[in-house]
Parts: C-alpha cells; structure tokens; sequence
C-alpha cells in the first residue's frame, strides 16, 4: 500500500485522524497531541500496524518530540506517529500494553532524554548505569569529560 | 571468575515447597556471552526461573558522538556498531542521508552494495552459527564456519582494505571499484561454500547431540515475534515470513529471483537452520547480481565534503543479518547531523532473552542467547 492509499484508508476508517496526517521526505506522518497519542497507537494498532519498529525522541530546545515508527505487513505500509512532549515535564503514556516491544525501547529514551513513560512496569536506566547524572541526548546535556571537535566551518 | 553466586534467598514454591533459590551473576565477560552482556539468573535448582540481562558495557554514545560530527565523519563510526557486519550499517546510514539529501547513487554502486552486503550476510551468519555451536560444545563446527567466514574477509580485505571495519559504503556510492580479477574469486568462493554448508548442516544439523541441545529450547511463538519488534532470523525461525529485501524492496533488491527460508517452531534450532539456508539464497543473490552488473561508475562525483542537508528528518532501513536495521536522522541545515538514531535489531531481539529463558536450564540459556544471535556493538551502540 503506497502513502496516499494508505492516507485514504486512514480517513475512511478514523476521519478524526485525517487532518493530522501529512507525508514528510516520502514517508506517513501522523503528528498528534500528546494525550490522544495512546489512543491514536491503539487506534492503528486495530488497523492492522501490528510492529512497532522504532520509538525513539528528538530534543528541539523548545520541546520533546517523540517518534515512533510502526509497521503493517498485512499492508505493508509504515508509519511514523509523532507527538511534541513538554520539556518541563515530559510524561507521555507508556505503549507498553500494545506492544511489548516498547519495553526496552522506552527506557531506552528514559536513560537518554528523561521521559517518563506512564504505565511502564520497569522504567529504570538501560545502556547507561544506575546513578548516571543527566540524560546525555538532551542538547543542554554538558559532560566536561567530553571534548568538543573544532568547528571546520 | 566470571560466574558467581550474588545471594541465596528461600522462596515458597507454587505447590508449598520451600526451596533455596540461587541469584547467579554470568558475565559481562564470559566465554559464551558474544560479547560483553550480563545476565542475572534467578535459578531453581538448576532451571532458570527469571533471567534478567544487563546491557551498556559497550555503550560508546555513538548517537551523541554523531551529532559533533560532519555527515561524512558519521559513516566511520556505523561500522563500529555491528562489527561483524559492518556493511549493514555504513549502508542504512548511507540511505538515510542519501534520501535527506536527494543524493542519487549510480546503478553500478547500488550492485555492489548488494554483493559486498550478501557477502556479509554470509560472514556473519557464519560467526553466529560456528560460535553458537562452540557455546553447545561442538568445537568442529567452528573451524567449519571460521574457515568460510575467512575467505570473505580476505576477499573484503582486497577490496577495501580492512578486514572488519570498511567504511566501504559511502554517502553516493561506494569507496573502490572491485579489483582484477576479484568477481572470478567470489564467484568461485560461492561454488565451494554451496558444498560447505551441505557439509555443515550434515555436520551439526544432522548431529543427534546438537539437535537435542536446540530442538525445543527457546521457543518464541510467531504473535510473540511481531509483537515483541523481533526481526531477521529470530522473527523467521518462528515462521513469520518478514524480510525487508523481500516486503519493502530497497536498492536493486527486486531485480533478483531468491528465497526467504522459514522455520516452524521457533525454537533454537530452526533459528539456527533459518540462518544456514540464508547463506544459500546469499550465494544465489551474489551470482546474480555478478551476472547482471554493468561497467561504470560506482560513486557520484561533484558531491561537497561538506553535506548540509535541508532541514527535516528521514529515515531508511534494511535487512541486516540480524533483521531490520534502520537510522534515522534530523537535519537542521548545518553540515552536522541534528540527531541521529538506529533502529538496532540486536537490541529488540535481546529483549526476548527473559522469556525465552524461562523455565530452561542454565546450560540452556547459552545457547539461547547465541540463537539471538546479539552483537554488543550495535546492541549497545
């Protein structure tokens, strides 16, 4: 299934999604707020996005945004749905009981921004040690350990 | 030592028993880890009843390091994730940027990516099959798969220089052209590693003690796979037909007539066999792909040392030999990359390793964990 029909297919069965759909760089975005973002994940989980690839978050200074990439084979298509998280307080709910892939890749993005993920049953740090100060992809994050490449440019 | 006992606790058991359980402590280095992982095993006499794995011994912040560094600066630190197959990961992250960047890539590059990729894919199943039988005690089957595994890395070693890390794809093609008389030697290294897999799979495969060891031991259900964001040969040995070169065809991929091999049980051994018949369909993708590629040029020449894509965010993945390898980059317009992310199978694979162990015993958690087939470097990143 190509980007538009899936857009129509989307529209047809959820026209309360439809307007927050939008194609970026070729793949399916749909941008939601971030208290419907659970209901929007179950909603394509019955849709038939039965994978959930990748959940991840990118800092924008300003705020959070999380990116999950979901994934239908009975389509196959993908998706990206994404959500902006505030920095002040940045709690999303856990996609854990849809998926159980989320279990690792949640605190994954605990260990590296400091979401907290509502509803997770074991949300603690995973690659980094317990007791690390700070989340190192945070852009404000500062180490003096690290050493800082000169700029080329 | 490497395995040592944290604590003894009683539990009550399920039928009132009172029995003493033992919280063993394996690794992070251990012969039979693949690498630097540490298991916390909860045991009940000898049977594993909660197995918790530890990762991060390798964490290198290779996501961090990535965004103080140029486009192309990138591309050296993605071999250091999957270092058994470096390839995989210098091409997802290649295709990322190439898609942020509208970079076209010529046909002759795309082809030898495929080849010098199944060529991997080869290598790489051959470390994980001859090291996950050395874990059961077959020793033999490691010399077999060391000595196939060898002659593509010699072959890699004439083509680019290194023996693992290759930094060979790169953003609009690839680094060299392949030699002379380098085509005639693969094509030969597939004729006689057709023979060898026969042998090997007659070797362990068809060995009583081994299959004992595998049949029946970590058994993964095709709704657990999916649901759990399994990928590659653990996904596929629980006959869930998902391979991305096959579902969502990338590079020259449709152009080639080959299988995806399947397993039933979704226990060790058809993990294990899954990944044996993949070197076959491999051998079958190089021929053609030898076979079909034209002469002419492998990279894009004119393209800046210094890439600032436009703002925004892509990503692209591939099938790696450990299943759906993705990264997934944000530009801000400077000539560094904002952020940048990989979707690491190894990693979602190693998350299975607590249910799978449950309910097995010790010796049986070793081979599980080489069934997943995880390396750290890319577990961890």
């Amino acid at each position: 299934m190509n980007i538009p029909e899936l857009r129509d297919h989307l529209c047809a069965i959820h026209p309360d999604l439809c307007p927050l759909f939008s194609i970026e760089f070729g793949d399916g975005v749909l941008s939601v707020p971030c208290e419907k973002l659970y209901d929007a994940a179950a909603d394509l989980r019955e849709l038939g996005f039965d994978r959930l690839g990748m959940v991840t978050a990118v800092d924008h200074g300003t705020e959070f945004e999380m990116v999950y990439r979901l994934h239908s084979r009975s389509m196959s298509a993908a998706i990206f749905l994404k959500c902006g998280v505030s920095r002040d307080e940045p709690r999303v709910r856990s996609l854990v009981d849809l998926w159980p892939a989320a279990l690792w890749q949640e605190r994954e993005a605990y260990d590296m921004f400091g979401i907290e993920f509502e509803g997770h049953p074991d949300l603690r740090r995973i690659l980094l040690p317990e007791g690390w100060e700070g989340f190192p992809l945070r852009k404000d994050y500062c180490d003096d350990r690290v050493v800082r490449r000169p700029d080329y440019i | 030592m490497s395995v040592e006992i944290e604590s003894r606790e009683c539990v009550v058991r399920g039928d009132g028993g009172v029995v003493e359980q033992l919280v063993v402590n394996v690794g992070p280095s251990h012969p039979s880890t693949h690498g630097v992982c540490r298991v916390i095993v909860h045991l009940d006499g000898e049977v594993v009843t909660k197995a918790e794995p530890v990762i991060g011994y390798l964490h290198r912040g290779i996501e961090k390091m990535a965004e103080n560094r140029t486009y192309l600066q990138v591309v050296p630190l993605t071999d250091r994730l999957d270092y058994v197959g470096s390839m995989y990961a210098n091409w997802a992250y290649c295709r990322a940027l190439e898609r942020l960047a509208g970079i076209r890539v010529p046909e002759r590059a795309e082809y030898l990516r495929v080849i010098v990729c199944e060529m991997q894919r080869i290598a790489s199943h051959m470390m994980s099959l001859g090291s996950a039988a050395a874990d059961s005690g077959a020793a033999t089957m490691f010399i077999y798969a060391f000595d196939q595994r060898e002659r593509i890395i010699e072959l890699f070693e004439e083509l680019c220089g290194a023996r693992l890390t290759y930094n060979y794809v790169r953003p609009g093609g690839v680094s060299f052209d392949v030699p002379e008389g380098w085509v005639e030697t693969a094509l030969a290294f597939c004729r006689t590693h057709r023979a060898a897999l026969t042998e090997m799979d007659r070797l362990y495969f068809g060995n009583v003690i081994a299959r004992d060891r595998l049949k029946g031991v970590g058994v993964l259900s095709a709704a657990d796979a999916v649901a759990w964001g399994a990928s590659g040969p653990v996904a596929r040995g629980s006959g869930v037909n998902f391979d991305l070169r096959k579902h969502d065809p990338y590079s020259v991929y449709p152009r080639f007539d080959f299988d995806v091999p399947t397993g039933s049980n979704g226990d060790c051994y058809d993990r294990a066999r899954v990944r044996l018949f993949e070197c076959y369909e491999s051998c079958r993708i190089l021929e053609q792909a030898i076979a079909q590629m034209e002469p002419g040029p492998f990279r894009t020449e004119g393209l800046p040392r210094l890439l600032a894509p436009r703002p925004g965010d892509a990503y692209d993945h591939i099938e790696s030999a450990r299943g759906s390898l993705g990264v997934y980059l944000v530009a801000d317009g400077t000539p560094r990359p904002y952020r940048m992310k990989v979707r690491s199978p190894a990693f979602c694979n190693l998350a299975l390793l607590p249910m799978l162990a449950e309910g097995h015993m010790l010796s049986d958690l070793v081979v599980i964990l080489g069934s997943l087939d995880p390396v750290f470097g890319e577990v961890d990143r």
